[in-house]
């Protein structure tokens, strides 16, 4: 008893030294006062917090992956060797790492089409949505950029083709491959680059976005859906963002972190289409794969890409494909300033009906890539 | 319009192969009107290396294929016709043995096939015995569809050799009262390199003329027959040159390599081969009583196999049951494979028949394979460390999991 007591002494203490100089008060009753909305589609609010778990995993087995991990053409593939069968829990780490990329990217997905159905990104939240549209880009070329650095067969063949399908954009094509792979092929200089950019471009500038994204979140507040616009205040139902909020946020990332370790031990190699086994080492002489696929975030735009004519009319296929895929993505970014409808608090038919089109072509598309492979 | 024929006249010459130049000339004009089209050599001399080279008839038969009347043809005094089996060698050899004509057709060719024939069975036979059904050069490479010996058709190429030889070595009726057998070919087909090369399709098997010569066909004599599988077994014959056995075979007359392992019917070697007790082929020349150390070389030598394939197969099983649960066995796997070389090795150092040899690189490769053995025994306790773990680390979770959700639940209330 005496020792609770003086334990509570201990943090008044810390808190009034922390206070005098931070003004902590002010910050304490802004907490008591946020609120977040509860309703039928409540548990979407939960992809955000799931998204940056993930993202603080991966930060996590990183930096313990960097600490063996040794770029270059000659290294890496004996390096994650090491990693994977002489390093005290380097195979969970390595396998952690490649989980929580999966979970995260599907984690983000689920976040965006959840705010996009639901109007989350209207008008006062724009900022929000584009900033998360951003780390949605760099959580993609995280992906694509890890897939490199063991410098096995499959990644060596599978980023061949990516950065060539990169090589194919009209005007900067050419430059912005001979960039992406530090000469006219894959090589290590490749590894170089894809290297500095997973560890220390890409952190840097998410750390930066997304700490923008969650400051918009906090000060702006969880969206409230947008036939709440017309409800009567007694028919709104809230819970308090701090404690229950948040200690149901912590509740959903132990659950998470459970299904990752499961994952993560069960199968360190990944399993069905989502693996990433160390097999041979590269070998830019060697005949490539039967199957060459990339993660199957990218597959709807491969398949796509794959299945379109050599010609549409009179523009090449895949150059059709990347200009759909551009303008697709412009309408789906700029989504705040074009459904002026959700801003009166109206639902909109139209962009519902693109929205299910988008997911629509997403999903047909994966699954079209791994049936016909 | 002159100008015009000379122009196609000029074209058509340009465009036309050796084999539609020998078609003008009248040999083969007047030839293929009554020849079997699938059969007659008018017709399937153009599958033949010579026409191929731009040779024509009368390269072989002389004669002058301006002419269209064959009785003017034979009068003709550089007129060789068709040669009997006895004048064939010498008709070949008019071109094979001139080493100047040769090097302008084929520079790889040799020159020595006459003389090579002259020393083989077939040759002495042929010319000292005037024995006309013995092989001469037609019968192995055929007639007017001599194909180079690279070429897959080619009667002489590898995988087509031993059915050309059997086609009289494996006919009783026609090898009967020359006393030799004529089961070479179905043992030889049987046998390891008949199986890797017919089997197989292994160019690198030995064919009949890899041990008996082509030309100078002969069998192999006893004391030369460890030379013979020595050019491709090397080691073991070397080993077994500088063995005690290698005198003692002499004294014998016992054939090297064929005493042990047979020759057209030389099957898979295997560890039960060697040893104190039959079936090994030691007890077949050693007993206890011979006055050598022979038996108990031969039981310390099967000892010192078995053990180490025994180690390595029990490695082998081990390491694929963590292979199975996923565990990360490349190390052991190189590891388990240098385990392979040293039982190879040690294999065939029984050819030198040096026990101490043999008991130091066997101990060497069962030291290794104990190695691989543990620590594939090591991953697979790994695994289920892992597991454990997980559970107690999902136990853990859902411990806290389910106070969390209490205390959220009497938060709320």
């Amino acid at each position: 008893m005496a020792t609770a007591s003086s334990n509570s002494r201990l943090f008044s203490l810390l808190y009034r030294w922390f206070d005098e100089r931070f003004k902590l008060d002010a910050l304490v009753e802004y907490m008591k006062g946020k609120v977040v909305p509860v309703h039928g589609h409540s548990i979407f609010y939960y992809f955000g917090g799931i998204s940056l778990f993930l993202f603080i995993v991966q930060v996590l087995t990183g930096i313990l992956l960097l600490m063996y991990y040794r770029p270059g053409a000659e290294s890496a593939y004996e390096s994650v060797r090491f990693i994977i069968s002489n390093v005290s829990f380097g195979w969970l780490i390595r396998s952690l790492h490649s989980w929580s990329a999966n979970l995260m990217i599907l984690a983000v997905f689920i976040h965006m089409f959840s705010v996009y159905f639901t109007s989350a990104y209207r008008k006062p939240r724009e900022l929000t949505w584009l900033s998360g549209m951003v780390l949605l880009g760099l959580s993609l070329m995280f992906g694509f950029s890890g897939y490199l650095l063991p410098w096995n067969e499959l990644a060596f063949f599978a980023t061949r083709v990516g950065t060539g399908m990169a090589g194919a954009i009209p005007g900067i094509g050419k430059q912005l491959l001979i960039i992406m792979r530090g000469g006219e092929e894959v090589t290590g200089a490749t590894i170089g680059r894809f290297f500095g950019l997973h560890v220390a471009i890409l952190p840097g500038i998410t750390t930066l976005v997304l700490s923008a994204h969650l400051l918009f979140l906090q000060r702006q507040g969880m969206s409230e859906p947008v036939d709440w616009a017309n409800k009567p205040a007694s028919e709104k139902r809230y819970q308090k963002f701090f404690p229950n909020f948040l200690l149901r946020d912590l509740l959903v990332w132990l659950i998470v972190l459970n299904i990752l370790a499961v994952l993560a031990v069960l199968f360190p190699d990944g399993v069905g289409a989502i693996h990433w086994p160390l097999g041979a080492k590269a070998d830019p002489f060697a005949p490539p794969p039967a199957v060459i696929r990339p993660e199957w975030y990218f597959m709807f735009a491969f398949q796509a890409l794959k299945l379109l004519p050599a010609h549409v009319w009179f523009i090449e296929g895949e150059l059709f494909g990347i200009g759909v895929f551009t303008i697709g993505g412009l309408i789906w970014t700029l989504a705040p300033y074009l459904n002026r409808r959700s801003v009166k608090g109206q639902p909109s038919k139209l962009f519902t009906a693109f929205g299910l089109l988008v997911l629509a072509f997403v999903i047909v598309m994966t699954s079209l890539g791994y049936i016909l492979e | 319009m002159k100008n015009a024929i000379l122009l196609l006249l000029i074209l058509d010459a340009a465009t036309m192969n050796p084999v539609a130049v020998a078609a003008q000339d009248n040999c083969l004009t007047c030839h293929q009107e009554f020849e079997n089209e699938e059969t007659g050599p008018s017709h399937t001399i153009a599958r033949d290396v010579h026409i191929q080279k731009g040779l024509g008839c009368i390269d072989c038969h002389g004669g002058d294929a301006a002419l269209d009347d064959m009785d003017e043809v034979r009068e003709l005094p550089g007129w060789l016709g068709a040669p009997g089996p006895l004048d064939a060698p010498g008709f070949c050899a008019r071109c094979h043995s001139d080493a100047t004509y040769m090097h302008e057709h084929d520079p790889s060719l040799p020159t020595d096939q006459l003389a090579k024939y002259k020393t083989s069975i077939h040759g002495q036979r042929l010319y000292k015995q005037r024995d006309v059904k013995v092989a001469n050069c037609v019968s192995c490479h055929g007639v007017h569809q001599i194909g180079d010996a690279r070429m897959p058709h080619s009667s002489t190429h590898p995988l087509n050799l031993a059915h050309t030889c059997a086609k009289c070595h494996a006919d009783a009726e026609y090898m009967a009262g020359y006393g030799i057998p004529t089961d070479q070919f179905e043992d030889y087909r049987r046998s390891v390199h008949g199986q890797a090369l017919l089997g197989r399709k292994d160019l690198g098997a030995p064919a009949c003329n890899d041990c008996h010569g082509n030309h100078g066909a002969a069998p192999p004599g006893v004391t030369s027959l460890s030379f013979v599988c020595g050019n491709c077994h090397a080691i073991q014959a070397e080993l077994f040159n500088r063995s005690p056995h290698r005198a003692a075979f002499e004294e014998n007359d016992f054939p090297m390599c064929e005493t042990c392992h047979s020759h057209h019917l030389i099957e898979q070697p295997n560890d039960q081969m060697v040893g104190a007790r039959e079936p090994a082929l030691c007890v077949n020349c050693h007993s206890d009583d011979d006055g050598t150390q022979g038996l108990a070389v031969a039981a310390g030598m099967s000892l010192a196999i078995e053990k180490l394939a025994g180690a390595s197969s029990e490695a082998r099983t081990v390491l694929d049951d963590a292979v199975a649960k996923g565990m990360m066995t490349t190390d052991e796997e190189f590891r388990l494979k240098e385990v392979q070389q040293t039982l190879i090795a040690t294999r065939t150092q029984v050819h030198a028949f040096a026990l101490d040899t043999i008991l130091t690189l066997a101990d060497v490769g069962y030291d290794k394979a104990m190695e691989v053995r543990a620590n594939s025994a090591a991953l697979i306790d790994e695994y289920y460390f892992r597991r454990k773990g997980l559970g107690l680390a999902t136990l853990f979770i859902t411990v806290l999991v389910v106070g969390l959700w209490v205390y959220i639940r009497r938060l709320e209330d």
